[in-house]
């Protein structure tokens, strides 16, 4: 039956093209948005995640997200590091600057003041310069996007001047890092450098990044140092969760995102549903007659069966290689970089994809089980 | 034994909230070795009396036996395994699947009786060189003509052995030459003594064919006729 099963499927070209197209469609919409919106949810919390060595991020009470900036006084680190079970505290700044360029255009950045001496919080993977340049108060580490989206030439090697509220700074390295929910590009500098180079406030300090002792739990030391500060600690993974929960809930991104894979996958369903009605129907005849000769509804079940689910493995497979395409053909691009297909979303699509294809059988399978297969005598 | 014997036969249909019966207290006995014709005006219920003797509709009221196994006492798929082993089926319109070569269309019923398509298909070759389709087992329904397209459908019927053949209007779609040809078929079939061929039609030309001739008007059977006799009447 499985051989009449795909003679029957692939010898009515049209449909069968039809049909793989619907799933190919619903499965390269649904994987290809659906990573979209995982990367753009990732970038986020990238700015957090891209700090290794912390466990702990430590900030004022109404920071919501990791863009959010409450400064606190310079005194909570001391109160952070008297906490036990804190092996190292170091302070961590993170706020919005505008640079001005030789020829006299501005640029809005992303600065980054690191502990000047771990230098915690800077980024390692560096292709132009050394980590250490940033420890002279004038010089500065840029991220390689936000060099090529300033310097498009793309001159690693060659030191580019600056101005920074009128201090001079000089960029000497260039590092990748994962790209984050602003594309402004980030600036690296040490923290004394970076209070010496914002404009004077009463309260700078907006982070505060602590590594637990061998054996510490983060969770633990995390609730340990809220108890004894006030202050709000959260663990990488939570302070990550608490971002992404923030955009989730404040911005139309989900929900717009939200919409393109529903409709993604109501259009794909659509038409997988109604090329598969329509071959059903138009074979009802031929059906009609196999039932008259003896073929069971339980043959039929395996007929239909075994064309869905080569219409749904073909189609799959197609929408996730276009998917695998798309993002391998825009790797290099900013705008996507680090966006990836996971195999949770693979995964989770084929399933969506199996709802679709059986939902569409469903209709087609009542009209061949309640088919009488009188009606092949009724002319 | 009797291929078909069916006593007091009456078939009910509902329309809305009524029922309105199409047969009523048909009796006849079917013969091996015999072609019977079951003719009549459009209308007058060959068609629901052949789905009931072929095991397809289950009728109101009465008895039928088939092959000396009795309808009446079978349930739905007792009656697939009966029309899928022991009957055989030739239709008006052929219902070949377009995409299945002629072989593999004659090879249906062994493939649902579970035998692999490359298999059934080869024996099924065996009946079409048979009947008069040497080399046509590799085309499809679209690359024959209606003539040849009906011969598949009787190597169809034949390809399971089964000792009763129903035909629906068999020659319907045919010109006359090609009809007669396809009746011929037939009729070589019937005079095996372990077969019953019963032909439903109202195609006065072909009823020379008949052994005997049952006549059909509005849902009563009212004439038994050899076919001379029938001619005379």
């Amino acid at each position: 039956m499985r051989d009449i099963a795909l003679k029957m499927l692939l010898g009515d070209r049209a449909k069968y093209i039809g049909l793989i197209f619907g799933v190919t469609f619903a499965t390269l919409l649904m994987a290809q948005q659906v990573s979209i919106f995982t990367g753009i949810m990732s970038r986020t919390a990238n700015a957090i995640t891209s700090v290794r060595e912390a466990e702990v991020w430590v900030m004022d009470p109404r920071v919501r997200y990791v863009d959010e900036v409450e400064p606190m006084r310079p005194v909570e680190l001391s109160h952070v590091r008297s906490v036990a079970g804190v092996e190292w505290a170091v302070p961590y700044f993170k706020g919005l600057a505008t640079v001005r360029l030789p020829d006299g255009m501005t640029q809005q950045v992303q600065l980054i003041g690191v502990d000047d001496v771990s230098l915690v919080g800077l980024c390692t993977d560096m292709i132009a310069g050394q980590r250490d340049v940033v420890r002279d108060p004038q010089s500065a580490v840029v991220d390689r996007n936000g060099f090529l989206f300033v310097w498009p030439k793309g001159d690693f090697a060659n030191a580019k001047p600056l101005e920074l509220n009128d201090n001079r700074l000089t960029v000497r390295g260039v590092c990748n890092t994962q790209p984050t929910f602003l594309t402004f590009p980030i600036l690296y500098v040490t923290y004394d450098a970076a209070m010496e180079m914002t404009p004077p406030q009463r309260n700078k300090l907006p982070f505060i990044l602590v590594k637990g002792r061998p054996g510490q739990s983060p969770e633990a030391l995390a609730k340990r140092i809220t108890e004894q500060t006030g202050l709000q600690a959260l663990t990488t993974s939570q302070f990550q969760w608490r971002s992404i929960n923030y955009y989730l809930e404040r911005t139309g991104i989900p929900i717009n995102f939200g919409i393109t894979i529903m409709l993604g996958a109501i259009i794909g369903a659509a038409i997988t549903a109604q090329t598969f009605y329509i071959f059903v129907v138009e074979n009802l005849k031929q059906f009609a007659a196999m039932k008259a000769v003896g073929v069971t509804n339980g043959q039929l079940l395996r007929i239909v069966l075994t064309q869905a689910g080569l219409v749904g493995v073909i189609g799959y497979g197609l929408g996730i290689g276009f998917t695998a395409l798309f993002f391998f053909v825009t790797k290099e691009a900013p705008a996507l970089q680090g966006f990836r297909l996971y195999g949770e979303i693979m995964a989770g699509t084929a399933v969506a994809i199996a709802v679709i294809i059986l939902a569409s059988i469903l209709f087609s399978l009542g009209k061949v089980f309640r088919l009488d297969p009188a009606v092949v005598f009724r002319g | 034994m009797h291929a078909v014997s069916f006593r007091n036969i009456a078939k009910d249909f509902p329309i809305g909230d009524d029922r309105i019966r199409v047969l009523h207290g048909c009796s006849a006995d079917i013969e091996m070795g015999q072609m019977t014709m079951l003719v009549g005006p459009s209308g007058c219920g060959k068609t629901t009396l052949i789905s009931i003797l072929s095991g397809i509709l289950t009728a109101s009221e009465g008895e039928v036996a088939v092959l000396g196994q009795s309808l009446t006492k079978l349930k739905d798929h007792q009656k697939v395994v009966l029309r899928r082993e022991r009957i055989g089926f030739i239709f008006q319109q052929y219902n070949l699947l377009p995409a299945l070569t002629a072989a593999e269309n004659a090879a249906m019923p062994l493939v649902a009786a579970g035998m692999k398509l490359p298999e059934a298909a080869e024996k099924a070759r065996a009946i079409l060189d048979g009947i008069g389709m040497q080399g046509q087992g590799d085309k499809l329904p679209r690359q024959l003509s209606g003539g040849q397209q009906q011969r598949v459908a009787i190597a169809r019927a034949l390809v399971h052995n089964p000792g009763l053949i129903v035909c629906d209007e068999p020659t319907a779609a045919l010109d006359a030459a090609t009809g007669r040809a396809v009746m011929g078929i037939l009729r070589d079939i019937a005079n095996d003594p372990g077969r019953a061929v019963l032909v439903v039609t109202h195609d006065n030309r072909i009823y020379n064919f008949a052994d005997r001739i049952l006549e059909m008007s509005d849902g009563r059977l009212i004439g038994d006729f050899a076919p001379d006799a029938f001619h005379r009447e």
